[in-house]
């Protein structure tokens, strides 16, 4: 008994029927109480006003638009080394959750620059990586709709997925050197004076682990049609040989 | 693999094979920006450097869907992969002829063009040199994504959705040092991570075209 | 309702967008999902 057993389409299917509600339920309860308490219970930011508010979507979102591609990654890497398809179906069913969460990251984000910065768009080397970010969400799904083949698609959106994680990376670092960015330094990180303070901590990092959560639930079901999708497919093919 | 590289070069210098056609747009693209934004030769010589960058960009991507389209269409690509030539020297040898259809070409027309849009004087140099420097990488990164769509039959604009993001460090490591030297300053660094960009592509880039490559000929 | 004073707007709108992008993201999944379920079904019962 391997993990990797868990990545047999039908056993994927059985094991992920009964923890899709919990998931499900987990992540409207974290993202309802982590939002309430966010928008109700937080107070003003003494410099910021109540734009703070904007941080518990702006933040996760982000968080989870790099993490998705993280997924889509490793997803890949494992579907071109141990050709699991149900690795390959869940890549592809990451995308338009990640290039969601980008363009939620980008609106807020701007809309929060407005009134802080003064202006909607500045190409400050984050607001530029997102949209590049988006560019790339964008390739990764035309690639996917434009091939036929389900095994050529895999294997050839996985290897953009590869060189694009190189090259966004890459664009990430020259848009630094390019341009001195408007964005603070690292707020979140464990050692450091000054991080954001407790009260808006608290409510930030349960609306985090709500959008983590949001994307699993978004993941598990988009990958249950793509194998059920899949499953249609075969039938119709054997159907015609039949 | 000689072989190959002069066969490439010469169906592209034939009629029809594209050659010129990259330069020309190139041409056409940095003279209609004056039109756009004005004859104002100040304005035009701050955005001279980004101009003639991104016009190079656009003109090196024109021609990239040839790089194999044609000889996936009369199986000769097929039989490339059956050669003892590992298709991963084919994609460098592609890459390469690309290279000295559009990007070598386009060096030496931009100063000629830097000159329309009054580019600084200082900025001659750099512009060549970024040039030199930098369009090898487009040619790679190019013919990656050129390889991903081989198989596609209307492969041309999504080849060009895919390729754009990754022309965004080039662009701006590229861009930068001519900018620097109009501005009259160092341009060492962008010209050194310009290099580091390109023989990064020559290195990694290959295999993930061969793969892309015997993947699409499957 | 807390007092959002100059910046409501801003606010308002960015809760607004996320909450629209989001609907809009699960409801197209379930409802893909649910037509995919159907599909299916239809076409095991049919083989």
């Amino acid at each position: 008994m391997s993990l990797w057993e868990y990545a047999n389409p039908k056993k994927f299917m059985d094991w992920t029927a009964p923890v899709l509600p919990w998931v499900a339920g987990s992540a409207a309860l974290c993202l309802s109480v982590g939002l309430i308490w966010g928008f109700f219970f937080t107070p003003d930011d003494f410099r910021q006003g109540s734009t703070v508010k904007i941080i518990y979507l702006h933040v996760p979102a982000a968080l989870m638009a790099i993490n998705a591609w993280l997924m889509m990654l490793v997803a890949s890497l494992i579907w071109l080394v141990r050709r699991h398809h149900v690795s390959a179906l869940a890549a592809k069913a990451a995308a338009p959750v990640g290039i969601t969460m980008t363009l939620i990251a980008l609106a807020t984000g701007a809309l929060w620059g407005s009134p802080i910065w003064g202006t909607y768009w500045e190409w400050d080397p984050r607001l530029t990586s997102f949209l590049i970010l988006f560019l790339f969400y964008l390739g990764y799904m035309a690639l996917w709709s434009a091939i036929e083949d389900p095994d050529t698609a895999a294997d050839l959106t996985s290897i953009l997925c590869l060189v694009g994680s190189i090259f966004a990376i890459l664009s990430r670092y020259a848009a630094q050197f390019w341009s001195q960015g408007l964005h603070q330094g690292a707020s979140l990180s464990l050692d450091k004076e000054e991080n954001v303070s407790d009260v808006f901590w608290q409510p930030l990092l349960i609306t985090m682990i709500g959008f983590g959560l949001l994307f699993l639930t978004l993941v598990l079901l988009r990958t249950r049609t793509e194998i059920r999708m899949r499953r249609i497919k075969a039938l119709h093919a054997r159907a015609r040989r039949a | 693999m000689k072989a190959l590289l002069l066969r490439d070069l010469r169906l592209a210098i034939r009629a029809g094979g594209g050659f010129g056609l990259g330069l020309a747009f190139f041409l056409i693209v940095v003279v209609l920006v004056p039109f756009g934004v004005g004859p104002d030769a100040d304005l035009l010589s701050i955005i001279a450097p980004g101009i003639l960058w991104v016009a190079a960009l656009l003109a090196a991507l024109l021609s990239l869907d040839r790089i194999f389209a044609l000889d996936f269409e009369d199986g000769s690509l097929g039989l490339l992969a059956t050669s003892p030539l590992p298709l991963e020297s084919v994609s460098v040898i592609k890459a390469f002829a690309h290279w000295i259809t559009t990007g070598l070409p386009l060096c030496f027309a931009a100063p000629v063009l830097g000159f329309l849009l009054h580019l600084s004087s200082d900025a001659y140099t750099l512009l060549i040199l970024s040039l030199l420097i930098g369009t090898p990488a487009l040619s790679m990164i190019g013919t990656f994504g050129a390889a991903l769509t081989v198989g596609l039959r209307r492969g041309g604009l999504l080849l060009s959705l895919l390729v754009l993001p990754l022309y965004v460090p080039t662009l701006i490591m590229g861009a930068d040092a001519v900018r620097r030297g109009a501005d009259g300053m160092a341009a060492t660094t962008p010209l050194m991570l310009l290099g580091v960009i390109t023989l990064g592509s020559i290195a990694v880039l290959p295999f993930a075209t061969a793969a892309a490559l015997r993947v699409n000929l499957r | 309702m807390p007092d959002l004073g100059t910046y409501a707007f801003e606010i308002l709108m960015s809760y607004g967008i996320s909450f629209g992008l989001l609907g809009a993201l699960v409801g197209a999944s379930v409802l893909q999902s649910k037509r995919v379920k159907v599909a299916l079904q239809r076409v095991e019962n049919n083989g």
